[in-house]
């Protein structure tokens, strides 16, 4: 009995040690957030005293007005929004469409074609970044979209992905099926596969669009002015900005404006987000 | 051998499908490739006809002593963050594991979230919590009775620690749900066994856990691997986003991208810059093997 008792004491201790050593890597992992925030609601003359500012401040209106007066915020947030949509949706529906060739149709060089996409996955992206940029300033593609969303709109990882979904849940039965009813051999695609791959194409759509949304080398090179600049480009030019880039509130505050929609629909949908950006390493 | 028309309009249907990734390979890929390799061996600035120059680009770039310490820099920051964020990544992975820990899902949430975050806000925000005079973090170092230290500047020995810091709070989230999701996956009976034996916890963790999950834990390698080399956006914003001098303090925070950065696009040496890229290709390539043939070999020995 006392045996007993004693193990469920040491038990209690392991308990309570490792939900403290969580909850104090918790705190760690959000401090620097909290900071953010605390910091977007203080003006630079506050930030900059000592002890720095721990608790929320008065001054976020303010700040965020300053962000608006020196940057084009709402315009770069829908830059963002339009460059990392239009390569998601392309990026979906044109590796779904080769993901589903690779894994049902038979045809002359599909190994070779297969083995050539599986390569190019290893392929370090800063090898092609100059010529990259010297194909998009032929193409007078400075400061347009289109120098972003054309080259990413299908990728090696996409199509090997949809690949291994179409292979393993849809059954070719189905597809032979419906081209008896007499479905073209183009639509069967539309009809009936893609309400099938529902969620590979889900798990793709988050692998593509956070990293874009939050993509800067590339952009960097090609969008020059302000209006069209994405939002990481933007907060790197506020920081430049020999006036406002030691506004510490100012920066922060739009530091914040730019986090806030991510963070938030992360939190919303955490689980399918984590499984989503995670899905090509842990199935791959 | 005829071949029937339905079968034509099949190949016809799985061409149309698989041209667009390989039309976009071959523009944006298979030709930036080869185009950079030529390059490599030319003189240019961006305009004009490029000078074929041999292996020119190569040997200046082998006797800068610039390209040694951003390799230096890379190889540092890359192994230092990988030691904590393997190990740590674990070690969160192997707690979340245990049956004390009920909300598994909100703690795997917590240590994701700054893998959501957009590199450059987050390298913004460490870059004030580490101000010198008014940061955050030298304000708590005074006041357990601590120096305040000269982060960005004195010598520039602290850039690459804030780097690795910062790199690691960003990426052992991700470290930690792959481990996890590979614990989930080992055989319960296992344990069961183990415990009947008599095997103490950490017995279990050393002969069954670690064992079992190392070829999920090289796998994490290889893939930060690729990644993690072409380091660019913490450095580039920590050092000053593209303001003054290259790297930061005595470059302390100069890596290999931001090098290819400097050089192809602020000075404009497009040869040289693609000579840059070739030399990382080769070094990516070589360890990759390299750690494949590990990978490989972790495979045949287990089954």
């Amino acid at each position: 009995m006392t045996g007993h008792r004693r193990h469920w004491a040491g038990s209690m201790v392991t308990r309570t040690t490792i939900l403290i050593a969580l909850g104090v890597l918790a705190v760690l992992t959000f401090f620097p957030f909290y900071i953010m925030v605390i910091e977007a609601t203080h003006t630079s003359k506050e930030i900059l005293t000592t002890p720095p500012p721990l608790g929320p401040g008065v001054h976020a209106m303010d700040n965020y007005s300053s962000v608006i007066k020196v940057i084009p915020f709402w315009r770069n947030f829908a830059n963002s929004v339009i460059i990392s949509g239009s390569i998601t949706v392309l990026t979906l529906f044109f590796c779904s469409l080769g993901g589903y060739a690779f894994a049902v149709y038979q045809f002359p060089l599909k190994r070779f074609l297969f083995a050539t996409l599986l390569g190019t996955m290893m392929l370090p992206w800063l090898v092609n970044l100059i010529p990259w940029f010297i194909i998009v300033t032929r193409l007078h593609w400075l400061n347009s979209f289109l120098s972003l969303i054309i080259p990413s709109a299908v990728n090696a990882f996409g199509v090997f992905w949809m690949r291994q979904y179409v292979t393993s849940h849809v059954p070719l039965e189905l597809l032979d099926a419906a081209r008896i009813d007499g479905c073209p051999e183009g639509l069967i695609f539309f009809r009936i596969v893609v309400p099938i791959i529902g969620p590979a194409l889900a798990a793709l759509a988050i692998m593509n669009f956070l990293p874009n949304w939050n993509s800067f080398f590339y952009p960097l090179l090609v969008l020059v002015k302000k209006q069209v600049m994405t939002l990481p480009l933007v907060l790197n030019l506020l920081r430049g900005d020999p006036y406002r880039g030691m506004d510490y509130g100012v920066l922060m505050t739009a530091t914040t404006m730019a986090l806030a929609p991510v963070m938030i629909v992360f939190w919303l949908a955490a689980r399918r987000f984590i499984s989503g950006m995670t899905a090509g390493a842990i199935k791959g | 051998m005829k071949i029937p028309r339905n079968q034509i309009g099949k190949y016809a249907t799985a061409y149309v499908y698989v041209a667009p990734f390989f039309l976009l390979f071959l523009v944006f890929g298979l030709f930036p490739i080869l185009y950079s390799l030529f390059l490599s061996f030319t003189y240019w600035k961006g305009f004009g006809k490029p000078v074929f120059v041999a292996f020119d680009n190569y040997k200046a770039l082998f006797q800068d002593q610039t390209f040694y310490k951003a390799l230096y820099n890379t190889a540092f920051i890359w192994i230092v963050a990988h030691l904590i964020i393997l190990p740590g990544g674990f070690i969160i992975a192997y707690l979340l594991n245990t049956e004390y820990v009920t909300r598994k899902n909100f703690f795997q949430a917590v240590f994701f979230t700054p893998l959501v975050t957009s590199t450059i806000a987050v390298s913004l925000v460490f870059s004030i919590l580490f101000g010198e005079q008014f940061g955050v973090l030298n304000f708590f170092l005074e006041r357990i009775g601590l120096q305040p230290v000269p982060w960005f500047h004195g010598d520039g020995r602290w850039i690459k620690p804030v780097i690795i810091l910062l790199f690691s709070w960003r990426w052992i989230g991700w470290n930690m749900v792959i481990y996890f999701a590979g614990m989930q996956g080992i055989d319960n009976e296992l344990y069961e066994c183990a415990a009947v034996e008599g095997a103490n916890k950490l017995q279990i963790l050393g002969r069954i856990t670690v064992p079992l999950m190392k070829p999920v834990i090289l796998y994490t390698l290889v893939l930060s691997f690729i990644g993690g080399i072409q380091i660019f956006d913490e450095p580039f914003i920590l050092t000053g986003g593209g303001a003054g001098y290259m790297g930061g303090t005595n470059q302390a925070g100069l890596t290999l991208a931001v090098q290819l950065y400097e050089i192809g696009f602020r000075t404009g040496n497009m040869g040289t810059a693609s000579a840059l890229a070739y030399t990382l290709m080769a070094i990516i390539g070589a360890l990759s093997a390299f750690s494949i043939r590990m990978f490989a070999g972790q495979r045949r020995t287990r089954t």
